[in-house]
Order: structure tokens, then sequence, then C-alpha cells
């Protein structure tokens, strides 16, 4: 058994997975009747339907596929670094405010170009935090902390 | 008339300095994103959307399908000038476009292009005014059978326009069904699949999905390429056509216009599948088809003229029956959702003013692009050598000061990332995420009718094939299915997505 079609054979499992979790948790909700449907009954048809479709995909991949197919190619660092970018501005608007997060945001998003330099990366920053208090917080009043909140609770 | 009446109706909501602002406004913001190399209308409409969230509806439309039309300009720019296409729709583009840049003829190509979509935007427009009320009133005889079936036979036509497996492309469109059916269920209020998180007792953020899987998403699979792009750095000079440009575009946009607004109103049909057709059908008729791909302006002529034609039409089937045709209409279906307006035939009775106001303020949108773009293209050219490496930090921070002004909350920030994730998962996979995003929106409301269909025939299916309306899209549906799964038509398909 070889797996001609790595893409395809990833997908399925994929589909299959989701399938019987929607599955898994439709039961939980109130099937009911044909005529009568419950909250679980369409969300169930669905995830039987998706892990048919996932389990075909796998079946093809493995015995009817021709040819082979190159697998996906996955390039970590900027996928890590944007999406982590983003979590931590969202994790940290609320408690440091858009002053810290938006650099933050900025800096390590930076880092996923290859061609990263501090002081450009820091510069785009400085006039990022400025067209958000410009546009955003004094033209459209934007509610949303400037500062950190123990700086704020002075002022 | 009542044609006219409907129209002045229009124009007055339209045209209040607010509201033409607003319009204004979208169209540039929309060209200033649109035009960036690799962003298309989709995206756009995803990173922009929460700005329109504090207008009021009609604003807020006005101001969306500002942003839509100013994107799709922004991206024949792109596509003329750097090559690198913004979406599907303007691959065409590229392939007359850029050779008539490098020929210096660029200014003419961005002339001819802002020409024939704003031609093909006032046709349209008509179009779109002349359907809207028939097809409305057609649209209050469906029962819950026909809009069910209605809705199969959208999501399978979304399926032609999915570049590769179908069985995948099938599988995305039952995956966003079942995203869509997080959150409260409204019939029995059980909430399903929320885990006991409280953000998601709503559903997932229509936002939060969008942006995850084509802003965020898209910069992530951008920064993975490392690309080179050469931007044509001489100056733009003539943006007037010639006579002989005139009199070889001027058919071309007709038939282009002609292809688009029929192909608009298709589901599954759109700007992609639209511009593509407007390019083979010319192709096809010239007299030195050679010279298509070398630089011939019919070639950039028609697919533009065609892609802004169904963009308008495409609007058809969402208001007056509530399906969005394509990927972009359910991005404007979901934004109208988000104000408390469900698209669909009762829009144009209950609102008429609004929707008539929307459907002026598209060809307004269209006037404003004319006038504004072409004096303006020279500020776009420029914002075409700002480097990506300080783009794209800036668009996703817009994204999340954008996501957290749409509910106060965080929570849809750290959905938003994840969702991305999800997108760059199906982006390795080959899986295309549109047919996702229109079952996503769709969801809902097949359940909904699925089951009152149901209920009313207690409890036997086949009332979907018995009533003849609901009959005929099934098979129409059906047949598209089989069409596609036969060997002929596949290698076909292929062949018209490896052109891009």
């Amino acid at each position: 058994m070889r797996i001609r079609h790595p893409k395809d054979f990833l997908t399925g499992l994929m589909f299959l997975l989701f399938g019987a979790a929607a599955i898994f948790f439709a039961a939980d909700y109130t099937i009911g009747s044909a005529a009568k449907m419950g909250p679980g009954y369409f969300p169930f048809a669905l995830g039987a339907l998706l892990a048919a479709l996932g389990v075909t995909l796998l079946l093809r991949s493995v015995f009817w596929a021709k040819g082979s197919q190159a697998g996906p190619v996955l390039h970590l660092k900027p996928l890590v670094l944007v999406l982590s970018s983003v979590v931590l501005f969202g994790l940290l608007l609320r408690p440091l405010g858009l002053l810290v997060s938006t650099t933050l945001l900025v800096v390590v998003s930076s880092l996923a170009s290859h061609e990263f330099r501090w002081k450009v990366a820091l510069l785009n920053a400085a006039v990022l935090i400025v067209v958000v208090l410009v546009v955003f917080v004094y033209c459209l009043d934007f509610q949303v902390p400037v500062w950190p909140v123990f700086m704020a609770v002075r002022a | 008339m009542e044609l006219f009446a409907n129209l002045a109706l229009g124009f007055q909501t339209a045209v209040t300095p607010m509201n033409l602002l607003y319009c204004l406004v979208g169209a540039l913001v929309g060209t200033l994103i649109g035009v960036l190399p690799g962003i298309g209308p989709v995206q756009t409409i995803a990173i922009l959307m929460p700005t329109t969230f504090s207008l009021p509806p009609v604003s807020a439309l006005i101001m969306l399908s500002g942003i839509y039309y100013g994107a799709q300009y922004g991206g024949s720019t792109t596509s003329i000038l750097v090559n690198v296409p913004g979406e599907a729709s303007s691959v065409v583009t590229c392939l007359d476009g850029y050779q008539m840049a490098l020929q210096g003829r660029a200014g003419a190509a961005l002339t001819i292009s802002a020409l024939g979509s704003f031609f093909a935007g006032c046709f349209a427009t008509v179009v779109l005014a002349v359907l809207a009320v028939p097809l409305s009133e057609l649209a209050f005889k469906f029962g819950p059978a026909e809009y069910f079936s209605l809705m199969v036979f959208g999501l399978i036509g979304s399926i032609v326009l999915a570049s590769g497996s179908m069985i995948k492309a099938v599988g995305m469109i039952v995956l966003g069904l079942l995203l869509g059916m997080i959150g409260t269920d409204v019939t029995s209020g059980v909430q399903r699949f929320a885990f006991g998180i409280p953000e998601l007792a709503d559903g997932i953020g229509f936002v939060s999905l969008a942006m995850g899987l084509f802003g965020i998403c898209d910069i992530i699979n951008s920064l993975e390429k490392k690309e080179n792009r050469e931007i044509l750095k001489d100056k733009l000079t003539g943006l007037w056509l010639s006579k002989a440009d005139l009199k070889a575009s001027a058919p071309a946009v007709l038939r282009g216009t002609l292809c688009g607004s029929l192909l608009g109103i298709l589901p599954g049909g759109g700007a992609i599948l639209s511009s593509f057709t407007a390019y083979m059908i010319e192709k096809k008729i010239s007299h030195n088809p050679e010279s298509f791909g070398k630089g011939n302006i019919r070639g950039v002529a028609a697919p533009e003229s065609a892609n802004n034609a169904a963009a308008q039409t495409s609007f058809v089937p969402l208001l007056t029956l509530g399906i969005p045709p394509n990927v972009v209409l359910a991005m404007m279906a979901g934004a109208m959702m988000i104000h408390g307006i469900q698209p669909g035939p009762r829009v144009i009775s209950s609102n008429p003013e609004l929707f008539w106001g929307v459907i002026v303020s598209m060809w307004l949108g269209n006037v404003i692009l004319v006038l504004l773009n072409l004096p303006l293209v020279g500020i776009w050219v420029r914002l075409l050598s700002v480097p990506f490496r300080l783009l794209y930090p800036a668009i996703l921070l817009f994204c999340c000061i954008g996501l957290y002004s749409v509910n106060n909350n965080t929570f849809d920030i750290g959905l938003t990332a994840f969702c991305g994730l999800l997108g760059y998962v199906f982006h390795k996979l080959e899986c295309e995420p549109a047919p996702l995003i229109l079952g996503f929106i769709l969801g809902p409301m097949m359940e909904e009718n699925l089951r009152r269909g149901m209920l009313l025939s207690r409890g036997d299916p086949s009332v979907f094939f018995t009533r003849p309306l609901s009959l005929a899209f099934l098979l129409v549906a059906a047949a598209m299915l089989v069409m596609l799964a036969l060997p002929a038509i596949r290698r076909g398909r292929a062949e018209a997505f490896k052109e891009e």
C-alpha cells in the first residue's frame, strides 16, 4: 500500500475527522423524525455525508489514483509568526492598550518577511500608530484602550 | 413607467451628500486596497467590511458596493501594470493587458478597461433594475421545497468554478454548511457545536471566517513565495485611446457586456466565468487569433467589460431570491445580514428605498470610478511600488482593529487567527475556500427550508421531486454534477484553469 496522492489522502482524513466530530456531537441533540426534524437531524446528515466523502477520498488516494503527486510543502515561519502576531494583538489589546499591542503586531509579523530589518519594522510601527491614532481613535471615535491599564488608571 | 419611478426613488436615496460621500470613500478605499498585488475584491471586502458596520444600512451597502467596484478596478490596474492578478477574474486581463503595458500602451489598456467597465456597469444596472421586480414576484411563489432545491442548485453551481477535484469541492460545501450550523438553533433554541463558549452562541462571526480564510491566509501565502515583482516604472503617458483602438474595442466591449450580464445572473457564474468566456469568444471570432496574448486591446476590453457587467448582474439572484451566486456576493449577503436585512424577495417590498438606492449607487460607483481612477492612476501606480514587507503588517493591523470594532471583543481576533490557520491547511491541500463560504451563508437557510418543507409534506421527501420548479432545479444540479464528472469535460475544465 502506497499513498499516491498525499494531498487527497490528507483532505480525506480531514473530511472524515470533521464529519465524525459532527456526527458525534449531533447525536447529543434531538434527532427527531423526517417530518419533525430536531436540531440534530441536518448536522447529523451533513456529518455523515462529509465522512463518506472523506472515506471516498482516502480510498481513492490509496487504491485508484494513477501516477503520483507531490505532498504539501510547509513553510512554518510565516505561518507561525503571522498567526501569533494576530493572537498576541488580541490577547494584549485590553490589558496593554493600542500602542503596545500595535508595536508588537507590526514587529512580530514583520519578522516573517525574508527582508526583515529592525529599523524598518520599528519605523513602520511608529507610522502606523500615528495613522491608527488619527484615523480610528480621533476621527472615527473608536472605543479602544490606548494606554496600558496600569497607566490609564491615573489619568 | 414604474421602472422610472423606482429609479427616481433610488436617486433620492443615493444622491444625498452623505451617501455620495460614502460611495466615494468606498470606491477610493476599495481601489486603494484592491490595487495591492494579490488582493482581490473578496479580500478587500473582507478586510474593509467592519468599517461599514457603524453606518445606517443603506449607507453601509452603498459604501460596500463602492468598495466592491473599486477593488475590482484596482485589481485590473495591478493586472495590467504588474502582471499579478488580484483574483481569478482579472487573470485574463493580465494576458493582453500586461503585454500592452510592456509595449508602452499601459495608458490605453487602463483607459479601455475603465471605459469598458463603465459601459458594462451602466448596461447591467438597467438589466438589474428591469429583472428585479418580476423575479422577486416569482420568488414569492416559491415554497420551502423550491428554496431548498434552488440552494442545492446554487451550491452545485459554485463547484463549476472551483478548480481541482470535485469531491473536494463538494466536501468544502458540506463543511461550510456544518460551520453555518454552529450557534443557537433558531427553531429549538438548542446551542449546537458551541462547546459552552458564550461567544459562539451566535455562531462563528462571518467577518472572522472571511478575513481568516481570505485576508490573513493570503498574506501568509504571499510571504511563502518570496516573489520579486517587476513594476513598470515608466511614466504613464497618453491615457487617450486612438481612433483605431476605439474602433477595435467598441464591439468587444459590447460583446463582453452581453456575455457578462448573462453569465452573472447564473448561480456559480459571476466575474470569473464571464471574463474567461468573453476572452474565449473574442479569440474565437477574431480574424487573427494569434494576436491575443500579445497585447491585443480587445483582449482587455472584452473581459474587463464582462467582469464588471457580471459583478453587477450577480446582484440579481441575491436581491431577488436571496441566493448569493458567488463568493463576493456571499460577502455582501453576510454584510446585509449583519445589518439585520435578510437578502431575498422581501427586500424590494419592505425596504424599497434601500433596494433602489443600492442599485442607483452601483451606477454612481461606476461614474465615480471613471472620474476618479483615470486621473488618479498615477497615485495607484506609486502605491504599487510600496514594498510588501511594509504593507502586510499594516493590513494585518487594520484587520485586527476592524475585527475588534465589530463586537468590541477580542475573541473574534483569535477566531480569525484560527480561521487563517484553517485557510492555510485548505490551501496546502488544494481545497478551495470559496464553496465553503457559500455553504456557510446558505447553511441556516437551507436547514430551515428543509425542515419546513418536510414538515408541510409530513415527512415525505417526494415533495422536492413533485413540484415542477423544485424538480427543475434539482435536475439541472444533477446534470451539472454528471457533466463535471465526465472525463472529457473534466479535462477541458482543467485546461481552462491551467491558463490562469
